[in-house]
Formats: C-alpha cells, sequence, structure tokens
C-alpha cells in the first residue's frame, strides 16, 4: 500500500474507480483494490471508534481521560464534540491521530476505523503518512500553534511537499492558492511572512490552510475560535463549514459551546467526564435532550428571549476526579434529578427517541422519573 | 537594523570611556610603581625613568596622554621591556590569541549543540546522563586544572601530543580543548534544556500533526527555536573564551597575548596591562553586538529599530 498521491484537487472533489491508495501491480492486487473500491461504496461511515480508552499514567493514579467511547462520523459530516473544560474532548481528539504525548498518556483499548483503515494496527510510520493526509488538525491557539521561525509559505507548503510530492515550486503555488482561498487578501506577497505578522484570526486561517493543505477527509478542529474575539469566531466557523463543504471534508468540531455546535454541525456528541453521555441530531438534542448535563449546557447558553445582560447560568459543582471512576453515574454529585440507583450503578448510552439519539441517564430511560 | 548597528557601536564609546577611567584609576592607586624591584632600583634612576615616560605629570594630565595615545593607536610603553611598545607585544601574539579564541569557540558549538539535542532527544536514557556527565564536569573543573590534567594525560603519559609551543597543529589540539571545555558543556546544558522545552510547544504538536518525519521536526521545526535562548549565552562565553585564554596560552607556553597579560600582572608592567584591558573591553563589546545580531538573524520576530 503507498499512500502517494498526485490529485491536485484543490476544489473539485475527483472520482476515482478505485481507492488511490492501493497499488495495482498484480492481478491479485487489482482484485483486491476492487474489493476494498467495493467495500468502501457500502460502508457508509468514514470513521469508526469503537470502545476507545485514552488514559494519562501520572503520579496520582491513572487518569481515565476518555473512557471507552463509541462513535462514528459520516463521509462529509460535521459533527459536533461539547462538553465542559477536562472531560476529555482534545483527547479523543488527539487520539485518532495518535498524538496522545507518550509518557503519560497512552490509548489502552478500542478500535480506530479511518476509511476501512484501522488506525491503532498501524505502524507508527504509517500512522505519519496518513498524519496531514487524510486527517488536518486545527489546534485551539493559534498565536502558539504556529512556528515562529519559519514563513507561513513554508509551513503550509510543507505537507502538500512531504504527502504530494509536489515539487517547491508546486507547493507554494497550491500554499498561495489555499491561503487565497481562507482568506488572506495578497496571498502571493504573504508568504514570505512570518506568524507574528499577521492577526490571531488571520492566523487561525493560515492554520487552516495547513490543515486543508492535503485536501484531508477528516479535519479535526480543536476549539477553533476560543481564543478569538467573537467577530472574528463567526468567521472563522463560516470559513471552516464553506471549505468543508465545498471539499466535501468531514469535519470533528470540539466546542465547549453549544450554540457553535448547533450552528456548524449536523450530530452532536455531548461529553462528560471521559463518556459520551448523550449523542443525536442537533434538532433533537435541541428540542428533547435527554440528560440533564445537556439540558444543563442548554440552559447556559445565552437565550435570545432573556434580558440582555442577564447573568448566564452555569451548572453548579465541579466535574469529578478522572482518576478510578466509580461505578456511577459520573453526573450524579451534580444532578438534580440524582436518585440512588444513580450512584449505584452507571447507566449505559441507550437509545432514546429520534435518529441516532442516545443517552446515558437512568431517569429518562423508558420508565424512568424525568419526563 | 542598520540604525540599531549604528547606536550599538556609538554605544561602545561611553563603555570604553568608563572601562578606560577604572582601569587607569586601579593602576594608579595599587601599591607599587612600575619601577619596584627586588633590588630596588637607586633614586635617580628611577626619576630618570619617570621622567622619560612620563610619570611625574599630574594623574589627569597622565590620563589624557595615555587616552589620546590610544586614540592614535598608540598602546603606550612596556614598563618591562623597555625596548618594546605594548604595539608590538600585541602585533606578535594576538593572531595566536585570536586562533585560540576562534578554534575554542567553534569546537565548543559544533559539540556542545549536538550533545545537547541529543540528550534532550534521549530524555532520560544513556546518551542524556552521559551528556550530563561531560556537562557537570566541563562545568565544575576550571580550565587551568582541566589544562594540566590534559597535560598529563596526553603529553605526559600517553605522549600522543606535544606539552607546549604552538608551531605546528599538534600544538592546538589540548590548549583548544581545554579553554573550550567549559563553553561545550554550558553550551550543550542550555541547548538540552531548551529543546526539552520546545518538544512541548504547541508548534511541535502542529508539526507532528501534519505527518513531518521525525528528522525533519527536529531540525526544522525544533533547532532553530531551541537556539534563540542559547544565543544568548554566546555573548558571556565569548567574554569568557578571551579572559580564559590568559591562563591557557600560561598553561601551555602559547606565545599569545595572554600570556603577557598575565605575567604583566605579576610584574606590575602598567603600560601592558591597562592597553590589553582596553583591547579585551573593545572585544568583548563588539562580539556582543555580533551575538546580538545574530539573534535578530535566528528569531524574526525581534526587529531592532
Ligand atoms: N498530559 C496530560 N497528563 C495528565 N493528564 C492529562 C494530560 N492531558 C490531559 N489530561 C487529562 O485528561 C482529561 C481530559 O483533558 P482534555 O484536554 O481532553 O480536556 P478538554 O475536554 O479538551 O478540555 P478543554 O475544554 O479545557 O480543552 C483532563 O482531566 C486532564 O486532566
Ligand atoms: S443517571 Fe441519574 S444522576 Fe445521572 S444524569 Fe441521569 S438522573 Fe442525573
Ligand atoms: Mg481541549
Amino acid at each position: 500500500m503507498t499512500l502517494s498521491d498526485d490529485r491536485s484537487r484543490l476544489g473539485s472533489p475527483a472520482v476515482t474507480e478505485l481507492p488511490e491508495d492501493v497499488t495495482i501491480a498484480t492481478e491479485e492486487g487489482r482484485r483486491l483494490a476492487e474489493q476494498l473500491a467495493d467495500n468502501r461504496r457500502h460502508a457508509r461511515k468514514l470513521l469508526e471508534v469503537r470502545n476507545l480508552s485514552t488514559q494519562f499514567f501520572t503520579r496520582d493514579g491513572v487518569v481515565h481521560a476518555v473512557d471507552d467511547v463509541s462513535f462514528e462520523v459520516d463521509y462529509g459530516e460535521t459533527l459536533g464534540l461539547v462538553g465542559e473544560s477536562g472531560c476529555g474532548k482534545s483527547v479523543t481528539a488527539l487520539s485518532l491521530t495518535r498524538l496522545v504525548p507518550n509518557p503519560p498518556g497512552k490509548i489502552v483499548s478500542g478500535e480506530i476505523i479511518l476509511d476501512g483503515i484501522n488506525l491503532l494496527k498501524l505502524s507508527s510510520e504509517e500512522m505519519r503518512l496518513l498524519r496531514g493526509k487524510k486527517i488536518g488538525f486545527i489546534f485551539q491557539d493559534p498565536m502558539t500553534s504556529l512556528n515562529p521561525t519559519l514563513t507561513i509559505g513554508y509551513q503550509i507548503a510543507e505537507s502538500a511537499r512531504m504527502h504530494l510530492r509536489l515539487s517547491r515550486k508546486d507547493a507554494d503555488e497550491r500554499a498561495v492558492e489555499l491561503l487565497s482561498k481562507v482568506g488572506i487578501p495578497r496571498s502571493r506577497d504573504r508568504m514570505r511572512d512570518y506568524p507574528h505578522q499577521f492577526s490571531g484570526g488571520m492566523r487561525q486561517r493560515v492554520m487552516i490552510a495547513i490543515a486543508l493543505a492535503c485536501d484531508p477527509m477528516l479535519l479535526l478542529a480543536d476549539e477553533p475560535t476560543t481564543a478569538l474575539d467573537v467577530t472574528i469566531q463567526a468567521q472563522i466557523l463560516e470559513l471552516i463549514r464553506s471549505l468543508s463543504e465545498e471539499f466535501g471534508t468531514a469535519v470533528i468540531l470540539i466546542t465547549h459551546d453549544l450554540g457553535i455546535a448547533a450552528g456548524m454541525c449536523q450530530r452532536v456528541n455531548v461529553m462528560y467526564a471521559g463518556r459520551i453521555v448523550e449523542t443525536g441530531m442537533v434538532d433533537d438534542i435541541f428540542e428533547t435532550p435527554q440528560m440533564p448535563y445537556a439540558w444543563g449546557l442548554l440552559d447556559s447558553l445565552p437565550r435570545l428571549d432573556e434580558q440582555k445582560g442577564a447573568r448566564l447560568r452555569t451548572i453548579e459543582g465541579l466535574p469529578p476526579d478522572l482518576i478510578d471512576p466509580a461505578d456511577e453515574c459520573r453526573f450524579s454529585p451534580r444532578c438534580t434529578y440524582a436518585r440512588d440507583v444513580c450512584r449505584q450503578k452507571e447507566p449505559q448510552l441507550t437509545d432514546r427517541v429520534g435518529e441516532r439519539h442516545a443517552a446515558r441517564c437512568w431517569g429518562t430511560e423508558p420508565g424512568g422519573w424525568i419526563q | 537594523m542598520l540604525g540599531y548597528i549604528i547606536r550599538r557601536v556609538l554605544w561602545i564609546i561611553p563603555v570604553l570611556f568608563v572601562v578606560s577611567v577604572i582601569t587607569f584609576g586601579l593602576m594608579h592607586s595599587a601599591p607599587g610603581g612600575p619601577w619596584s624591584r627586588e633590588k630596588k632600583l637607586p633614586e635617580a634612576t628611577v626619576a630618570a625613568l619617570n621622567a622619560k615616560y612620563g610619570l611625574d605629570d599630574p594623574i589627569p594630565i597622565q590620563y589624557l596622554k595615555w587616552v589620546g595615545g590610544l586614540l592614535h593607536g598608540d598602546l603606550g610603553p612596556s614598563y618591562k621591556y623597555l625596548d618594546r611598545s605594548v604595539n608590538d607585544i600585541v602585533a606578535d601574539g594576538i593572531g595566536t590569541t585570536v586562533q585560540l579564541g576562534i578554534q575554542a569557540f567553534l569546537l565548543s558549538v559544533i559539540i556542545g549543540i549536538p550533545l545537547g539535542v541529543i540528550a534532550a532527544l534521549r530524555h532520560n536514557g544513556i546518551p542524556d546522563y552521559l551528556a550530563t556527565l561531560v556537562s557537570v564536569l566541563g562545568i565544575c573543573t576550571p580550565s587551568f586544572v582541566a589544562a594540566i590534567l590534559l597535560l598529563v594525560i596526553f603529553s605526559v603519559w600517553l605522549k600522543w601530543l606535544p606539552t607546549f609551543g604552538w608551531d605546528s597543529p599538534a600544538n592546538w589540539i589540548l590548549p583548544t580543548v581545554a579553554l573550550a571545555l567549559f563553553p561545550i558543556a554550558q553550551i550543550a546544558r542550555y541547548t538540552r534544556a531548551s529543546m526539552l522545552e520546545v518538544t512541548r510547544k504547541d508548534y511541535v504538536r502542529t508539526a507532528h500533526s501534519k505527518g513531518l518525519r521525525e528528522g525533519s521536526i527536529v531540525v526544522v521545526h525544533m533547532i532553530r527555536n531551541a537556539l534563540i535562548p542559547v544565543v544568548t549565552i554566546l555573548g558571556p562565553i565569548l567574554a569568557f573564551l578571551i579572559t580564559g585564554s590568559f591562563i591557557i596560552e600560561f598553561v601551555f607556553s602559547i606565545p599569545g597575548i595572554g600570556r603577557y597579560y598575565v605575567t604583566s600582572i605579576g610584574q606590575r608592567d602598567y603600560g601592558v596591562i591597562m592597553a590589553m584591558t582596553m583591547i579585551f573591553a573593545v572585544a568583548i563589546a563588539v562580539m556582543n553586538l555580533i551575538v546580538d545580531v545574530l539573534y535578530a538573524y535566528i528569531d524574526p520576530r525581534i526587529r531592532y529599530s
């Protein structure tokens, strides 16, 4: 299998008969390739995460940062990953690219299947070839995520040279094109500028250009606008939305703002203390949330019908320690609906009314006490 | 940038003025004079010598004469080698001293930086412990002790290298190594700490997320950033190489100017001491300027104006 790819399909997703990452040299190879292509045409999912657990082995104990998490992403879909600080959103994203800092972190179990490839079975070299090529990453802080000593032109062209085997000149051309696509004026002149010569919003645009440099199938955007002004936030989100639509890129958008997720995503996973506690289509989660924690997140959104300047309600209390979690609902210490059963056994993620809707709450299970 | 350099060069002038006043003042307040000998010279001889060298003039006049000479490139007389001026002594030895300094500097950069990088990349591994050991030894051992140890081991016992002199490249090895030991250790330590810090930077994580090769992440994304703080200690290291070379030249009998500096202190040869102090002050000021310019070159965020 080679992962090289010489398509240059900025803006025009190519339709290929066979997966481009299979070398067809022999008859057997050809049959294999056809079979793979066939599988893919029938496989609905771009990404399947099954029972993923990622832990940090610290002096105080084992931190269960991501605990038995399963979810899927369709081709071209935008999925939200929402939750309070420390609930494991970033660690989930880092796990998908196998970039969890090790030590102390380690993916201890699970499967991550991207476009039919089981990422956790790849050698580290094979995994490296997928990073940047099939999975692009946008990080939270554009001020620190770009290398201060390299020109932005270099930083964008670098991955195109590496993954697409472009010459320096072609890669530069591609970088200019990407820069104008992400809305940086005078893109050709600005290639030779350094990150400190750009504002925060402009740097995040550069970051997006880097993430999209090789036309990945999946874009991981980890709180891409948290560090930016509100007005800039909207522009950057709109840019991510329009480019992902244009390129057909699936996006996992990480945010602690359910409002942002509502505007950007088709589906949302709500995370709490390393677990997915509710998942479903955005409309279902907004209209019929099935878990008190999700209500809490919704309540903490500013509402149009509230007076301007009214104080935002936040969920009382702090998330639990992720070291040795007990067999109980992890939200129970903060849940106003909690009953004894909640503290005796952890609820499972079970289906609810609505498309692909599921929640982890005793109270909203059939026959539960919450309506 | 040019404006900055010009301003920095102009700043050297008041610095040198202060150095000259202090040096001159210290020399003239120290007990004993240039004519103190074990066997006392006759009064008449001393008077004649004082008259010849203008030492009867009031102190401020002496200072002005000395500085005036310096400005014309006249470093003044030696009170020990009466037939030679400081200019002659400097002209004889400066090439050797500069060569020794440059060799030691290059050696410390060429060894120190890779040592620090490797130690950081093999953090808490055997290479890291070895590098740390070398660093600690290098920093704890005064250069004259290192020089004597090297002499004993490689010249006296093993007889691989000559003991003293400066005639052939074989002579250069031990003094250069002895002088470079401390800067190697310091540069390695700084590089290691700085590399470890850079490893945790967000932009290094970005580089990994782009699927770059490990080697190119280290070389392209990490080393240059890691060297930024290292460059700041190059100034003090150059200063160390200058002052350190006095002792090394003395131990290995190298005909540089540093050796005269050491001997002239014992001999109260005030002319040589003052002149050389000024030379070293100029050298340190200029090298610090070069380091600052280099700093701006490595770190694009710094634009002096
Ligand atoms: N390097 C690390 N060492 C130890 N624990 C870690 C490390 N990185 C993350 N964790 C733990 O993993 C848990 C999840 O962290 P994560 O960064 O995924 O949170 P998050 O949901 O992204 O929060 P935020 O909104 O603050 O970014 C946290 O409880 C944190 O303490
Ligand atoms: S299981 Fe119980 S404690 Fe947990 S969210 Fe539901 S009602 Fe609250
Ligand atoms: Mg995070």
